[in-house]
């Protein structure tokens, strides 16, 4: 952390950047926030910790419009969404100045809320965590606290970068794809009921949509007037499911799986799923594809080949 | 807001006996912007058009819908009817309540609640429809017909002598197709090369016309009056302009173990080889995988013997890029694999044979040099059984569904040359039925049986058994006698099903041409436009389009080279308005608009846009119109919404569905 705060000021104040897109501490160590700094003044609120699993590339978008380079600090899930901004034109490459941070699995102090532990007071962002509660202290595993994507993560690779700072570990235990199985072995009807229970409970706080890479339109078609399809509050269940389906096909072929949209869903929703099916169809039909990994590559769902699978095949289901 | 007129057609009784034409105007009088609604027997008539147009001037209108039949039939109709009283052509919409409502409904009442319905999404999507006005587009004056068989041979040529430029493009050696194998050809019984070289050496020899033989079609870019092609020239290994056809290099060519596709694999070809003797070009090409040159480096043989010095073993593939106005599809066909018919024994035995292989065996220049002889002895048959129908309606998935059309014919041909000329053979028929419809076809067909004592036989060969003695052994059944029969032959012809040729897929796909789930191209309209793709500027010529014999595969051959004479002669074609359109407000430049382009019609500019008040330079898609098809694809990529169909807008689309649903 300390290596990474020092390496940022220091390229401030020899101009290579002209701000720094990094995180801010909170009140808590659990709750740092991504933040812009332009003075080495104000990196002393700069904290890299394990809580800091938000994903910095959407910012690029306003940034790659300012004046000079901001340097960005990315975790290698991260990257990935960058190269995708990178090849839907919305962040420029130039503009960026990459620290590929290193990453041990990111901690979400929901996670260790769920995992049953209550009045937390404080907790450490240390292998094991130490949690003061209102009933004392306790030590839970590291993975107890871990993001459900974490688990399944791509790598600890950047594709993308200028320099790379702090150490990394692996944390993938479970193949990605296994919870797509498992809905797909459901009857039509366990399908819906699975999908109509889970986006029943949205309250269509935008979230999801506003945190992720791939949702990265100037005017969303939800904001605007041109399809009367503007709708803020949760009137009807059906446009719920509307909005998350339209969501899903809009960023297919471009989410890279990066997990924000399940992470910052204040109802719990597992909206990572309806991609992930997309991904996991698109390598079948298509062949491997990651959206991000390299931001020359053609999208498989906006390219053509005579070897591309027929339309028949999709319409019978989709492949299982 | 809109000032609509609705006019509901009674199609004489095709709508009107099915749909409540009454309630129709009754009940779109109610709906949004409609001020005018009346019905007619016949809106496409004269009178009909009166009609409207004496609305359009009473009422002021600013558009129109006609509650009639597919906007494929009269759509261009009304329009111009519309534009003739003085009415922005791409205001009016066409509610199809025949071919969607009357014509597949029983019950009135149902029908003509759908027809209302269908009318208000019609009226729907008037009511944001705004006037279109088209462009132009030129036409380049020349047309590539792709296949050189009869069929692509005769559209060349008529293309060619109304003064347009062509290029057939030919994947084999040589043009001629099919019919160059054949022997004699029904119902007339003239020698098949002697009617076929005349034009394969006029197609040659034509000033406009220019011939690529072994070359593919590798892509296809642009549209109607305006495609570009990219032809692959497949190394000949042999110059074709210091070549001067002498033939020295085949006979001294030391690798000579190399099945003829010619000859169907009856007989051996040298590595070097043109495919027959009047093949055009008179050019060899190198087998480079049977040639020992490429194989091993050693041997040079024809290199040393050529005395024009025509041998270029160092020849690479050639793309040439060249642009057309039309293209014709003359494909054809071949004949199906018969390895799932185990119960003929053509796999196990060399005197059962497909009726293409007996054209060979039948030609004086063939494997046999025209003698009828057994394949595995050399001896001559003296029993014959021909099969009808093998792999032609076939309800199982080894053969197709479909009759080929041409077998009933041809195998009375078979039937009636052997009996001619070897009284002494006798020849046994078996078919399902004998399907001879045609100008002296029955006739034909009657002569092999009444004159030359050809013995048919109703019925299916279940079991072709190959015997110890070298015979055959056919089991049959009689369906007329109601018996089994049983009988020894020497030889068995299969009149194999016929496909479309391989590679044909491809050649659909990359003309975004549709094919039918048989592989044979579709035709725009099958009985009003026969000869034409629905793509535009497409055009079918011969049995790539479906089974037929060579008299109509010419007739169709001359009716395409009509259709692309007729667009060859325009100067500018009139370009649908319908193209797409980006918002700048909502374009995030994103690129997924031009990948999926299949026209190259955007390209992006960064421009400054004032974005309610903010003024900001941003990447933006920007369509050329005079390229772009209005195909959608763009329309349905852009995440934002920002890419729209002029005329098929996505707020006219929706507002379609939500009168629907209503
Ligand atoms: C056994 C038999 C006997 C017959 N006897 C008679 C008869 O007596 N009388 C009669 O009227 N009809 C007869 N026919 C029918 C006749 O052969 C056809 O009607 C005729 O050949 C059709 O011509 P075509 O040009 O459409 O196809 P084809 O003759 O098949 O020509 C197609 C050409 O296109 C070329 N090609 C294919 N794909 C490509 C590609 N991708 N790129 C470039 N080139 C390509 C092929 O190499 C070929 O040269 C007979 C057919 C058979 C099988
Ligand atoms: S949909 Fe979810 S997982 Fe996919 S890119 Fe967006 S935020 Fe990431
Ligand atoms: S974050 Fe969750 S609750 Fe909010 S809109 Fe997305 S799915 Fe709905
Ligand atoms: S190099 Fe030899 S094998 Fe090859 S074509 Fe010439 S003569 Fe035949
Ligand atoms: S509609 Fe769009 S994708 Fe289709 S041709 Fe026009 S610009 Fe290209
Ligand atoms: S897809 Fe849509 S948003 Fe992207 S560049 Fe094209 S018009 Fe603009």
């Amino acid at each position: 952390m300390q290596e990474l705060k020092n390496r940022a000021i220091e390229l401030l104040e020899n101009g290579t950047v002209a701000r720094v897109l990094g995180w801010k501490i909170g009140e808590n160590t659990y709750d740092p926030e991504p933040a812009f700094f332009d003075s080495v003044e104000a990196m002393k609120d700069f904290v890299y910790n394990n809580f800091c699993a938000a994903n910095l590339s959407k910012y690029m978008i306003e940034a790659s419009k300012l004046e000079g380079k901001t340097l960005v600090c990315l975790k290698p899930c991260d990257s990935y969404s960058f190269n995708q901004l990178v090849s839907d034109h919305r962040v420029d490459r130039e503009k960026a100045y990459i620290i590929g941070v290193g990453c041990k699995g990111k901690l979400s102090i929901e996670q260790i809320k769920k995992s049953g532990v209550k009045g937390i007071l404080s907790v450490t962002d240390s292998d094991p965590i130490q949690v003061e509660t209102l009933y004392g202290n306790k030590e839970l595993p590291y993975t107890a606290g871990m993001l459900s994507r974490c688990f399944s993560c791509k790598g600890k690779e950047h594709v993308v970068y200028d320099e790379l700072i702090g150490e990394s570990a692996e944390t993938s235990t479970v193949d990605r794809f296994d919870e797509v199985r498992r809905i797909e072995a459901m009857t039509p009807e366990e399908k819906f009921a699975f999908f109509q229970a889970e986006l029943s409970k949205c309250i269509r706080c935008n979230a999801c949509r506003n945190v992720c890479p791939a949702c990265n339109c100037r005017k969303c078609v939800f904001d605007g007037n041109k399809f009367d399809s503007a709708q803020k509050a949760n009137v009807d269940s059906f446009e719920e499911k509307m909005f998350h389906i339209i969501r899903a096909f809009h960023v297919a072929g471009r989410c890279t799986d990066c997990g924000e949209c399940s992470r910052v869903c204040p109802q719990g929703i597992p909206l990572h799923l309806f991609n992930r099916k997309f991904i996991k169809d698109i390598n079948t039909l298509y062949g491997e594809y990651q959206a991000g990994a390299d931001p020359e590559a053609k999208g498989p769902l906006t390219s053509f080949t005579t070897e591309d699978a027929e339309p028949s095949i999709v319409s019978k289901g989709g492949i299982v | 807001m809109q000032r609509i007129g609705v006019f509901v057609c009674h199609c004489g009784s095709n709508i009107a006996a099915t749909v409540d034409v009454k309630k129709v105007v009754e009940m779109v009088l109610l709906e949004p912007g409609v001020v005018h609604a009346e019905d007619y027997q016949y809106m496409c008539s004269e009178a009909g058009q009166a009609k409207i147009g004496a609305a359009i001037a009473d009422k002021k209108l600013t558009g129109i819908v006609v509650c009639s039949c597919s906007p494929r039939m009269h759509e261009a109709t009304f329009r111009k009817c519309a534009e003739r009283y003085g009415l922005n052509p791409y205001m009016v919409e066409i509610a199809n309540i025949r071919e969607h409502c009357s014509w597949i409904h029983k019950d009135m009442q149902e029908a003509t609640e759908k027809a209302v319905i269908l009318a208000r999404a019609a009226i729907a999507k008037v009511n944001l429809n705004a006037p279109l006005q088209a462009g132009e587009s030129r036409v380049t004056k020349r047309a590539l017909v792709i296949g050189g068989g009869i069929a692509g041979i005769q559209t060349a040529l008529d293309i060619a002598d109304a003064g347009y430029e062509v290029d057939i493009v030919e994947k084999t050696p040589s043009i001629g197709g099919r019919m160059s194998q054949l022997d004699k050809t029904f119902p007339t019984l003239d020698c098949s090369a002697c009617i076929l070289t005349p034009k394969m050496v006029d197609a040659a020899g034509h000033p406009n016309i220019n011939i690529y033989t072994y070359s593919e079609v590798e892509k296809v870019s642009g549209f109607v009056g305006d495609f570009t092609v990219d032809i692959r020239k497949k190394a000949r290994s042999v110059d074709a302009t210091k070549c001067t056809g002498c033939g020295v290099c085949q006979e001294k060519c030391p690798s000579k173990k190399t099945p003829s596709e010619f000859n169907r694999g009856l007989g051996n070809r040298s590595a070097i080889y043109t495919p027959f003797a009047q093949a055009i070009p008179n050019v060899p090409v190198i087998d480079r995988e049977a040639c020992l040159k490429f194989k091993t480096g050693k041997c040079g043989v024809c290199e040393k013997v050529c005395q024009a010095g025509a041998i270029d073993y160092a020849q690479q593939d050639e793309i040439i890029t060249e642009k057309y106005g039309a293209i014709v599809v003359a494909t054809g066909f071949d004949t199906i694999k018969l390895d799932q018919y185990d119960e003929y024994a053509y796999n196990q035995s060399k005197d059962v044979i497909t009726s293409l292989e007996l054209e060979r065996i039948m030609n004086a220049a063939g494997p046999t040099k025209g003698h009828l002889e057994r394949l595995s002895d050399g001896k001559a048959p003296k029993e014959i059984v021909f099969v009808q129908c093998v792999g032609s309606r076939c309800s199982d998935d080894r053969g197709k569904p479909y009759c080929s059309k041409i077998c009933c014919m041809y195998t009375a041909k078979h039937a009636m040359l052997i009996r001619d000329k070897y009284p002494d053979v006798n020849v046994t028929v078996f078919y399902i039925d004998v399907r001879t419809p045609g100008k002296n076809f029955d006739e034909f067909y009657r002569r092999a049986v009444e004159e030359y004592g050809v013995n048919y036989i109703k019925g299916q060969v279940g079991k072709v058994a190959p015997q110890p003695d070298g015979s055959l052994l056919v089991q049959a059944s009689d369906l007329l006698d109601n018996k089994q029969i049983k009988m020894k032959a020497d030889m068995v012809v299969l009149a194999t099903a016929i496909e479309p040729n391989q590679g044909v897929r491809n050649i659909a796909t990359m003309l975004t041409a549709s094919i039918d789930t048989n592989n044979f191209l579709t035709e725009a309209h099958p009985k009003l436009r026969p000869v034409e793709s629905p793509t535009a500027g497409v055009f079918l010529s011969g049995v790539c389009q479906g089974p037929k014999d060579i008299p109509e595969t010419v007739a169709q051959a001359g009716a395409a080279a009509v259709k692309v004479i007729g667009l060859l002669a325009k100067d500018k074609l009139t370009t649908n308005p319908c193209t797409a359109k980006p918002d700048e407000l909502l374009c995030n430049g994103c690129g997924n608009c031009a990948k999926v382009c299949p026209y190259g019609a955007i390209t992006y500019e960064v421009r400054q846009v004032n974005d309610h008040g903010i003024r900001e330079d941003r990447r933006l898609a920007n369509v050329n119109s005079a390229l772009c098809q209005g195909c959608g694809a763009c329309t349905v990529t852009c995440p934002s919404g920002a890419m729209d169909l002029q005329g098929f807008s996505n707020r006219q689309l929706i507002a379609e569905v939500d009168a629907i649903c209503r």
